[in-house]
């Protein structure tokens, strides 16, 4: 993570954090992910902020209501969030023990980040959910999903791929497959009560 | 130094760095499933198989505790000592899938594909992947059957995730706990001559509940019929590869002991499908009714879901 910047020799008056450095990196990487070339930034300056700040952001519209009767309903913001960081968790174990050579921390960062366009999706759904529900409506739902959808695996495979052993590749990217399908099915199950 | 480099950077996969690692080990490829015919001299009959069973057994056997002692030599508590459980290549585990798809009569699932190298990872996402299949086909099927009823409110049932999550994967490793202290406990009293490690009867198990994968997308098909068919042909597959695996194991114990544990075992794996069946995939109720008739079933059915 970014240090903070003490300045030394005043013990008294420590500078605030940067905070605006630590936003423009965590955008950085948003662009990145949006635009998933071969760079080495998100993995070389790892940091968890992003992640964190998506996966509430998601977790928080996935969430069933409070008042809610119904006994199966959707998730809850605790549930979502487990989900998201359990799963990520695992994948980066499973590339460990397969023998990738990437660390624990920058595999997370990686996996957090491109959930961005299945927050994006989130988002959007939420809003053509505001209009009538119908089966347009549902299509709709259903294409915008499906592009975010494997924006995420392009983005995720683009960083994650190169750290796998040649012959083990596919073993590796399945489980983030899996990971962002998961996620995908509970943003296009969503149902607002 | 420029040798050293070409060592380094050319890769030749596994036999290489094993190679490099141990050279006094016995190179022939264990991995290769083209060895097994050579060993067995012609089709597989009565006494003639046991003895080539027997002497793959022990052939086997030497080389898996030679190999056994040489590969698993980091403590447990080191990370090196859990990699070697997924110590596997892409192409082995499509070969072990497809080994539990394609039964075939005489061929050992663990001697053919494990071959003293069980790994963790089969089991693990194959278990994982069921999982999801049942709670997203369950749900799926769920919403085609009621769709159309003006009181049915779709909800996406993420309990059942959690429910699935426990049972898949308490079957997965408990029932083989069992079936192993079974074996070792019958191992003392009748000497067998195939005996099994616990993960190899784990990866065993977890690879021939791949084919639930398919049969629980196939299920949302809202037929009973359709059901019934795909439950049998699925416990038909899977269930004859674990047969086929743990016959040998008990074939010299007690008639009816041997018998009583294949039967069990495949009672088990039945029970763990038609219990999935029944609890995460509602009953398909008979559509095209006019409306008239159609009202109580409409309270039914919202009395069923609530």
């Amino acid at each position: 993570m970014a240090e903070a910047a003490e300045s030394p020799g005043d013990p008294g008056t420590a500078t605030p954090r940067p905070l605006m450095r630590d936003l423009k990196a965590v955008g950085k990487k948003f662009m990145h992910v949006l635009y998933p070339r071969k760079s080495n930034t998100l993995l070389r300056d790892w940091d968890l902020w992003g992640p964190l700040i998506l996966c509430v952001t998601l977790a928080l519209m996935l969430q069933r209501g409070s008042v809610d009767s119904e006994k199966d309903g959707g998730p809850q913001f605790a549930e979502v969030f487990v989900i998201v960081w359990f799963g990520a968790v695992t994948i980066t174990l499973n590339s460990k023990l397969l023998g990738g050579n990437i660390s624990f921390f920058q595999s997370l960062c990686v996996l957090g980040y491109c959930i961005l366009p299945l927050t994006v999706a989130m988002l959007v759904c939420r809003l053509v959910l505001l209009a009538e529900p119908g089966p347009i409506n549902f299509m709709v739902r259903l294409f915008v999903v499906i592009v975010m959808f494997a924006w995420s695996i392009v983005a995720s495979t683009a960083f994650l791929a190169d750290s796998q052993p040649p012959n083990r590749k596919a073993l590796a990217v399945y489980p983030v497959f899996l990971f962002y399908f998961v996620i995908s099915w509970m943003i296009l199950t969503f149902t607002p009560q | 130094m420029a040798a050293v480099d070409d060592l380094q950077f050319e890769e030749f996969g596994d036999t290489a760095t094993s190679l490099a690692a141990n050279p006094d080990a016995t190179t022939i490829s264990i991995e290769d499933p083209g060895e097994t015919p050579e060993h067995q001299p012609g089709p597989p009959g009565g006494s003639g198989r046991e003895e080539d069973d027997e002497l793959l057994g022990n052939d086997d056997s030497d080389k898996t505790e030679l190999l056994a002692g040489q590969k698993k030599s980091s403590p447990f508590w080191t990370f090196e000592y859990y990699q070697t459980f997924f110590d596997v290549d892409t192409y082995q585990v499509f070969d072990r899938i497809k080994g539990s798809l394609l039964p075939i009569p005489g061929k050992n699932f663990v001697r053919l594909y494990i071959r003293s190298n069980p790994d963790l990872y089969g089991p693990f996402w194959i278990c994982a992947t069921l999982v999801f299949a049942i709670a997203i086909s369950g749900n799926l099927s769920n919403f085609l059957i009621h769709l159309g009823r003006k009181t049915y409110h779709y909800v996406p049932e993420f309990r059942k995730v959690s429910i699935a999550a426990t049972i898949i994967y308490a079957y997965a490793w408990l029932v083989p706990l069992a079936l192993w202290g079974f074996l070792v406990w019958r191992n003392s009293k009748v000497m067998n001559i195939v005996s099994y490690s616990f993960l190899e009867i784990v990866c065993v198990y977890g690879y021939s509940l791949f084919i639930y994968i398919p049969t629980a997308i196939l299920w949302i098909i809202p037929q009973k019929v359709v059901r019934w068919i795909l439950v049998m042909i699925a416990l038909g597959i899977s269930g004859s590869v674990l047969a086929m695996t743990f016959w040998p194991a008990v074939r010299e114990d007690n008639r009816r002991i041997a018998l009583a544990t294949i039967v069990t075992i495949v009672l088990l794996h039945m029970l763990l499908s038609v219990g999935c069946l029944a609890y995460f995939f509602d009953a398909p109720e008979m559509d095209h009714l006019p409306t008239s008739t159609a009202a109580p079933n409409q309270t039914a059915a919202a009395a069923k879901s609530s």
